[in-house]
């Protein structure tokens, strides 16, 4: 818990920003909500948080988040985010993005953001769709689905967010929740937060809107999904365990058993597939000589112009 | 009598010869990677400790690794030095060493030599082993000839086999000794210089330079007849050399910026290599993007997290980065970039010099996006405009865009060094609580104006967007806040604009014509000034250095001038037969537009900087143009 924050006692209102625009049902809120309450009960200072988003449904989190936001450019969060962290150690940054954000347009921030494993949380929100633009196919977007832009069906088998991001040198932290199970979510994403360096965070999210009846199945079906268990994985609580019956114990460090759960057919995996303490962090690389003060600074730049002094 | 003796009476005897010039013009031209680039700085250098004015231009070839002697090949340096200050690179070399015929031809290709010019060329090709190779040779000295040029044959690899056993490492720098004795240059100065550069290389290397350069010195002391002088007069301020990238990279540190976020690109590299070499000093850092989006998105980042940073580019880059300018216009965000401009369009010419980039840097974003646009003229410039461009980006809230060039990158000038100042420094990034009654875009209503608050400020909180807002930075699409907001991004130019000098005329205030330029120019367009002007020419010229917003009092200026032109490198149809159908060059579209005048222009794209001859020729040419031409132009 932050000590200032402590002192202050802030309480759910204080981080409640602008009322959300999303349409009834959709899973945002959900995200929303669960990074409130978190924030809220680790008392993190609205001032020292920073909500960066790009463009899409989902990256309007950080106008409903009541704190320091940044809504950039469509693919661009990352880099934002990136540039924020390189030296603002103290800031505790969250990064909302969509799958047409992060896994299309954004593809080349994505990878090298989890390579630079910068602290900082990710949050994709996958739902499978373009949203925004109203329901074209996304690189999520599951094969024959209909859209504006495939209206005979998506082409392509869908690239897997979870197996790209565990394959990216230096990943640091990958996880998958989903928007229907609220204490899952909030554990998931507090582990996220505590977690030094990127945390990769997808969200399976519900598109009421254009993609009605899409995750059913698997929410009917609790055999679809795997719920990952281990003591270096996400809490759990009996509840959470009661939703998800088929489970499987899973090291989170053991990189090719995470690959196996992230690529399994049969199973959509719950829980944390990959963590590593281990990571380099290119935030110690950008931090350096933060803190120079202007008297320090004229004299290295003095000792600068000596060397082109003739 | 002893050799040593002998030389120095030698020396004595042709110095009272020496013929006496204001200027002189040199050329070192050798396949690449034989260092005449290194033996061209070095003379520079030594001639600006010695009190001369000098300007460098490197000569590069086509390719990176060339085939040897061949006219695509020549690399190398021109080194301008002057009695007095030298602002350009001149018109035709008076003197050229080469180390072969072929890499001679490029240079005659390129027009760069004067006739009766002195050629020092090496002369082993004569006998080489293959009779093509001697054949070409010979048939180059009969060829040189009649060209008018003064050929000296030189046996610069024998004479360095005496002292070196490769001599393809070494030959500059006999090369540097047969031109200190040439130019009369003070070879302990050389000493000096060499220690310094092979410092980390050792006592030996330092040591067989020396003798390479004093054997040199000593053969040509023998062995050439030539001497010039060029008055000398010390400097009585301290002195700094070098070129327009580390200037840049100097300037960024001295504005107390700490993050430079880039994608390596031609020209524009250079200054980040140097300051990923010595930010850390300063308590910087250099960050290497995977693009030039990703680049200007992390500067955006650490802007919006209160540092303003500097990205640096040249135009295939900042093609990249326009989406995120149109944000930092639209939010606010205060950054500085830097387009080193190459030639365009697409990868165009990446080593080479033009003002392609202006209409660009003004506009590139889509929808209105008024953002301030500077170009440094001197090297000496690119240092102090970093400087005031990250104040400004702060001040106004905004992208502030540097445009240098190829020319200015890496050429080399001396100039007084900067008194570095810590006001100069950005302060610490402010960290006080917000008073939350002054909302994020709080627009004066006259300026524009708003102050920000930065993560990290109790009560500053506000989502920044790229979306229309409010002054609370609300998303909003009502008509009356759009216009609103753009009408206060807008007057953030009319109210920078009002605090700037109208520019000074260099000439006459009034006469005949009038040279507008901008940039690198600079120089060569004074000199073809001061030329014409010799000639009786009522000729002047005004050079600006605020592109956006432009500096005020122009019309007023233009109206004292029968007739006005802009001279650039960008393209532009000359005015010949096109009517209403021909294209002008950036700077005179925008003059145009923005006086109302009938502003005229002269524009080449030879991928050089212009020589001050070529000036003096367009502006005489225009000035003699038949009447009907100028007939048809006012009538447009
Ligand atoms: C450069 C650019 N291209 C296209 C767009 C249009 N656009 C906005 S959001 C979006 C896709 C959003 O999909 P996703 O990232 O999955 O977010 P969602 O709306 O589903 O949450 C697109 C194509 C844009 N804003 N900018
Ligand atoms: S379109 Fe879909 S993703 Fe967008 S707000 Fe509506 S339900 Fe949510
Ligand atoms: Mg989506």
């Amino acid at each position: 818990m932050d000590a200032a924050g402590a002192a202050a006692g802030f309480c759910l209102e204080d981080y409640e920003g602008g009322a959300p625009r999303w349409c009834p049902g959709c899973g945002d809120l959900a995200v929303l909500n669960a990074l409130q309450r978190y924030v809220r009960d680790e008392q993190l200072p609205p001032e020292k948080i920073a909500v960066i988003s790009g463009i899409g449904c989902s990256s309007r989190l950080p106008h409903y988040v009541k704190a320091y936001g940044f809504h950039g450019l469509h693919g661009r969060a990352f880099p934002v985010a990136c540039g924020v962290r390189s030296r603002r150690p103290d800031l505790h940054i969250f990064v909302a993005t969509g799958d047409g954000d992060c896994c299309a347009i954004g593809t080349a921030h994505w990878i090298h953001a989890i390579r630079y494993n910068m602290n900082m949380t990710i949050m994709l929100l996958d739902n499978n769709i373009y949203g925004l633009t109203k329901m074209q196919s996304s690189p999520t977007t599951g094969k024959g689905h209909y859209s504006n832009t495939h209206p005979g069906g998506a082409p392509l088998t869908p690239i897997n967010p979870l197996m790209t991001t565990l394959s990216i040198t230096n990943a640091s932290f990958v996880a998958q929740t989903v928007d229907w199970n609220p204490p899952h979510l909030y554990a998931t994403l507090a582990a996220a937060h505590k977690h030094r360096g990127t945390s990769f965070v997808r969200v399976l999210q519900r598109c009421p809107h254009f993609m009605s009846g899409y995750f059913d199945e698997m929410q009917k079906d609790p055999m679809l999904v795997r719920l990952l268990t281990h003591d270096k994985g996400i809490a759990i609580d009996d509840a959470v365990k009661k939703a998800f019956p088929n489970r499987a114990e899973h090291d989170p460090s053991d990189l090719a058993a995470a690959l196996s759960f992230a690529g399994d057919p049969e199973a959509h995996p719950v829980g944390l597939l990959y963590s590593n303490e281990q990571a380099e962090h290119y935030d110690d690389f950008t931090a350096q000589g933060l803190g120079t003060d202007a008297k320090a600074k004229v004299a290295a730049i003095e000792k600068e112009l000596d060397r082109f002094t003739i | 009598m002893p050799a040593k003796e002998a030389t120095e009476e030698g020396i004595s005897q042709r110095a009272r010869l020496a013929q006496v010039v204001n200027q002189h013009i040199v050329e070192i031209v050798s396949d690449s990677g034989e260092g005449a680039q290194t033996c061209g700085q070095m003379f520079g250098t030594i001639s600006a400790k010695m009190g001369n004015g000098v300007w460098t231009v490197e000569i590069i070839p086509a390719e990176i690794e060339p085939p040897f002697r061949s006219r695509a090949g020549a690399s190398g340096n021109r080194i301008r030095v002057g009695k007095g200050v030298v602002t350009n690179m001149g018109d035709q070399a008076d003197l050229v060493v080469a180390f072969n015929e072929q890499v001679l031809y490029s240079r005659i290709d390129d027009n760069a030599i004067a006739k009766g010019a002195h050629i020092l060329l090496e002369s082993k090709w004569k006998e080489d082993r293959l009779p093509e190779i001697r054949a070409a040779y010979a048939e180059a000295m009969k060829d040189f000839e009649e060209r008018g040029f003064i050929v000296h044959e030189v046996p610069m690899e024998e004479e360095c086999l005496k002292v070196v056993s490769d001599p393809r490492r070494g030959k500059n720098m006999w090369i540097l000794g047969m031109l200190s004795a040439i130019y009369e240059r003070d070879v302990s100065l050389i000493d000096a210089e060499l220690e310094r550069k092979f410092k980390r290389k050792g006592k030996d290397v330092i040591q067989k330079n020396v003798d390479l350069v004093r054997a040199g010195y000593d053969w040509a002391g023998e062995n050439v007849d030539l001497r010039f002088r060029i008055p000398v007069a010390p400097s009585d301020v301290p002195m700094v050399v070098m070129n327009g990238n580390t200037a840049v990279g100097l300037g960024v540190m001295a504005a107390g910026m700490e993050l430079c976020s880039m994608y390596p690109i031609t020209p524009a590299t250079s200054a980040s290599h140097y300051l990923a070499g010595s930010f850390q000093k300063v308590g910087g850092v250099v960050h290497q993007a995977e693009d030039e989006i990703a680049a200007i998105g992390f500067a955006l980042g650490a802007s919006y997290a209160g540092k303003t940073p500097v990205t640096i580019t040249s135009g295939p880059g900042l093609a990249l980065k326009t989406e995120f300018i149109g944000l930092a216009v639209m939010a606010e965000l205060p950054l500085v970039i830097v387009d080193v401009q190459r030639g365009g369009p697409s990868t165009g010419l990446p080593t080479r010099v033009e003002q392609g980039d202006l209409l660009a840097a003004l506009f590139a974003s889509p929808g209105d996006a008024p953002k301030i646009v500077m170009a440094p003229a001197t090297i000496e410039e690119c240092f102090h405009f970093m400087v005031t461009a990250r104040k400004l980006a702060e001040s106004f809230r905004g992208p502030v865009m540097v445009l240098t060039d190829a020319n200015l990158a890496t050429g080399q000038q001396n100039f007084p060094r900067p008194e570095v100042k810590e006001e100069w420094i950005a302060p610490p990034v402010d960290q006080s609580p917000w008073d939350g009654e002054v909302r994020p875009y709080e627009w004066d209503e006259t300026t524009g104006i708003s102050q920000r608050p930065v993560p990290g400020q109790r009560g500053g909180n506000y989502v920044l967007t790229g979306l229309a807002h409010d002054e609370k930075s609300r998303v909003a699409y009502e008509s009356a806040i759009n216009q609103r907001a753009m009408e206060a991004r807008s007057r953030k130019l009319a109210a920078l604009r009002k605090t700037l000098k109208t520019p000074e005329v260099y000439g006459d205030e009034e006469g005949d014509l009038l040279v507008v330029g901008w940039g690198s120019t600079l120089g060569a367009i004074e000199e073809a000034v001061d030329r014409l002007r010799d000639e009786g020419q009522r000729v002047s010229s005004v050079h600006l250095r605020f592109l956006s917003p432009l500096e005020p009092g122009l019309r007023e200026i233009f109206s004292k001038f029968k007739k006005v032109m802009t001279v650039e490198i960008n393209y532009s149809d000359d005015p010949d037969g096109l009517g209403d159908a021909r294209r002008y060059a950036q700077l005179a579209w925008m003059l145009r537009s923005e006086t109302l005048v009938d502003v005229d222009c002269w524009s080449r794209v030879p991928g050089t900087p212009l020589a001050p001859g070529m000036i003096v020729d367009a502006v005489r040419s225009r000035l003699n143009a038949p009447a009907e031409i100028k007939r048809s132009q006012s009538a447009q």
